[in-house]
């Protein structure tokens, strides 16, 4: 069963240098309970893709296309019928746990404040499932705990946190942006096999957004990699791994030093991330590519599908591989 | 065999800390940030050095450089002590060792040009260089770094964060120093840039002879670049050794436990991997367990483990601080 599918999504940003199309025809599709990746460096639009389906885009954002949630279309919904949407049904984790959490405001508060917003409960119950829900993301203590400020906590705790309130009316969605960028490796280890956990008991699918390429691979079932905006590959994690089909994907790939590796060199991938602002015509990707030839300059390669893999690349899949 | 460039032996580094509710009288308490560690860096060694946050990782680095006081302990520069010193020679010393800071542009003054922020340190140190000649160096140093010379008039926010690390780079080669500190250098960019400086560095490394100490939380990036790695828990050195043979055969059950945390960007090993392998955080390091400050953590801690202070041990090229046998610790195997 489908439970979110993205047509063609593209938003763009009015700013004083112009527009920026952060992203473009961005299609993608998933069922209830399974799991994706949204890969991609600083720029690609992978934070932008999961505000647009969140409906928080900055104001001088907007968004176009489709976004289909269990039959009802949500994108650019009124605030008021998104409201009833976000928490219950969606729900994100953001990356930095002490911007999004209010300080002023007590954990049990700010959990107990969802619950009687979004399920009518009185405070009492409130309180009782806040409890429960903190218990369920390993917090030692949770019954006492509940009553401290978010700066009482260590990072790793306020990320439980930031889990907890999210799973609080148990949605069908949890995305999660860069839910690890913050933390140590260990702790990092904890949230992710937590991450797992919680996905089996509640049963939610999940968007995990990153740039580390090590927790997709643990994490995730589906993987979507973009750059300047775009889908350059998509496929199953496993396969998208063993048989990359993009140059990108190839280079980001191997421009991770490993642990059981023994590269002297590292492979790079030349150049920079993309300027928004001025993205170069035809793949976004060109300038950077070793596969580059003059149509690339000049079109966008269009989405190929086989099977169950996309890729948009012009280069055929054996001069990639 | 030769000197070492750099010896630091059982530095300890104290910070004063008010505690809530206390009054103004009251005496500070004592956070010890870090305590008895030695490490020894040779000419262009890399010396890398792990733990998570509040290790003590960067205070180590700081104490070296002099812009935290190290409260005990002897650091050597080539023979002489830099705690001991006065700071008119400290001064002469402060050329051979530079520092490279983990965020590319807030490490850069905004109101200056990268030719002005690149022969800063030059002209600091040797005021009366010809403006000919510091306008030569910097744009040497810049082409070795992979800038483009005539970037030179630019200002730090026109820059992309990897030209950024560049241009910090840049400023601290243009001395040629002996020993260059990197805290962090690559923990702020993206993967496929992360991978060019990295590539830099060691370029760099072997062009100018340098030692470096890189301090970084990913264990992957010190494993590559690292000679010798040390690995840090709350203020202590806990096992030290040549890279490769450390991260492919721990001993201390805290870098074991470091090592199986790392996600391997590869499906099939991560599928049949482990649970999370260390449970718990780092205690307040203003209440360090007693004994050996990982038991709290540790998998095999005993009885014993909770009043004798672990000693370190040499076998061979390795050092660590623990006295359970490797063998005994069950992670990651």
């Amino acid at each position: 069963m489908t439970l979110l599918t993205v047509t063609d999504l593209s938003v763009s940003f009015a700013t004083n240098d112009g527009t920026v199309n952060a992203v473009n025809n961005l299609s993608f599709q998933m069922g209830a309970g399974d799991t994706l990746a949204i890969v991609g460096e600083s720029g690609s639009g992978k934070s932008q893709t999961a505000f647009a389906i969140m409906g928080l885009l900055a104001r001088n954002g907007s968004a176009t296309g489709s976004v289909n949630f269990d039959g009802t279309e949500i994108l650019n919904l009124s605030d008021s019928a998104m409201n009833k949407i976000r928490a219950r049904e969606i729900a994100m984790i953001f990356q930095d746990p002490m911007t999004s959490l209010n300080p002023y405001m007590k954990v049990s508060h700010q959990m107990i404040e969802v619950l009687e917003l979004h399920m009518g409960m009185s405070h009492r119950e409130g309180l009782t499932e806040a409890i429960r829900m903190l218990d369920a993301v390993r917090i030692p203590d949770a019954a006492n705990r509940i009553g401290n400020y978010p700066h009482e906590f260590s990072g790793g705790m306020r990320q439980r946190i930031m889990i907890a309130m999210a799973l609080l009316c148990r949605p069908r969605l949890l995305i999660a942006d860069e839910p690890t960028t913050a933390l140590d490796v260990t702790v990092q280890d904890q949230i992710m096999t937590l991450l797992a956990d919680i996905q089996e008991e509640f049963g939610s699918a999940m968007i995990l957004i990153t740039h580390d390429l090590g927790i997709v691979a643990g994490a995730c079932d589906q993987t979507v990699v973009m750059y300047g905006g775009r889908i350059m590959e998509a496929g199953p994690t496993a396969e998208l791994f063993a048989t990359p089909g993009h140059p990108y994907t190839t280079g980001l790939i191997s421009a991770i030093p490993r642990l059981d590796g023994d590269d002297e060199v590292l492979p790079t991938i030349p150049g920079e991330p993309p300027n928004m602002l001025g993205l170069p015509p035809g793949c976004p990707f060109n300038p950077r590519c070793a596969l580059a030839r003059e149509v690339c300059t000049q079109t966008m390669p269009a989405a190929e599908i086989s099977g169950n893999r996309l890729r948009a690349c012009h280069a055929s899949l054996e001069e990639v591989a | 065999m030769n000197q070492p460039l750099l010896e630091a032996t059982d530095v300890e580094v104290i910070f004063p800390v008010a505690g809530r509710g206390d009054w103004p009288w009251t005496p500070p308490r004592k956070l010890r940030a870090v305590s008895g560690v030695s490490v020894t860096v040779n000419e262009g060694e890399t010396l890398g050095i792990v733990g998570e946050s509040g290790s003590g990782k960067s205070t180590l680095a700081r104490a070296i450089i002099g812009t935290v006081k190290a409260s005990d302990g002897r650091i050597l520069w080539k023979g002489d002590d830099l705690i001991g010193m006065t700071p008119e020679t400290r001064r002469a010393h402060a050329k051979d060792f530079q520092m490279v800071f983990q965020d590319p542009l807030a490490a850069l003054n905004p109101r200056m040009t990268v030719g002005q922020i690149i022969a800063e340190p030059l002209t600091t140190h040797f005021p009366n260089t010809p403006k000919g000649e510091v306008r030569e160096k910097v744009q040497e140093i810049m082409e070795k770094v992979g800038l483009l010379p005539n970037l030179v008039n630019r200002y730090p926010h026109e820059f992309s964060g990897g030209q950024c690390q560049r241009i910090g780079i840049a400023r601290a080669l243009i001395l040629r120093p002996k020993l260059l500190i990197c805290d962090e250098p690559v923990s702020a960019l993206d993967v496929s840039v992360q991978a060019q400086v990295i590539n830099l560095l060691k370029d760099i490394q072997q062009e100018f002879r340098l030692a470096i100490i890189f301090i970084a939380h990913d264990l992957s990036v010190v494993r590559h670049v690292s000679d010798r790695i040390a690995v840090m828990y709350l203020g202590r050195l806990v096992e030290e050794g040549p890279g490769k043979e450390l991260i492919s055969d721990p001993w201390h059950p805290y870098t074991k436990a470091l090592i199986a945390s790392v996600p391997v960007p590869d499906p099939e090993v991560e599928r049949g991997r482990h649970r999370a392998a260390l449970p718990g955080e780092l205690p307040s390091p203003l209440a360090p367990p007693s004994g050996c400050v990982f038991r709290t953590r540790c998998p095999v801690a005993r009885d014993s483990c909770t009043e004798i202070v672990p000693e370190r041990r040499k076998e061979g090229t390795r050092m660590i601080a623990c006295p359970f046998a490797p063998e005994e610790v069950p992670i990651g195997n």
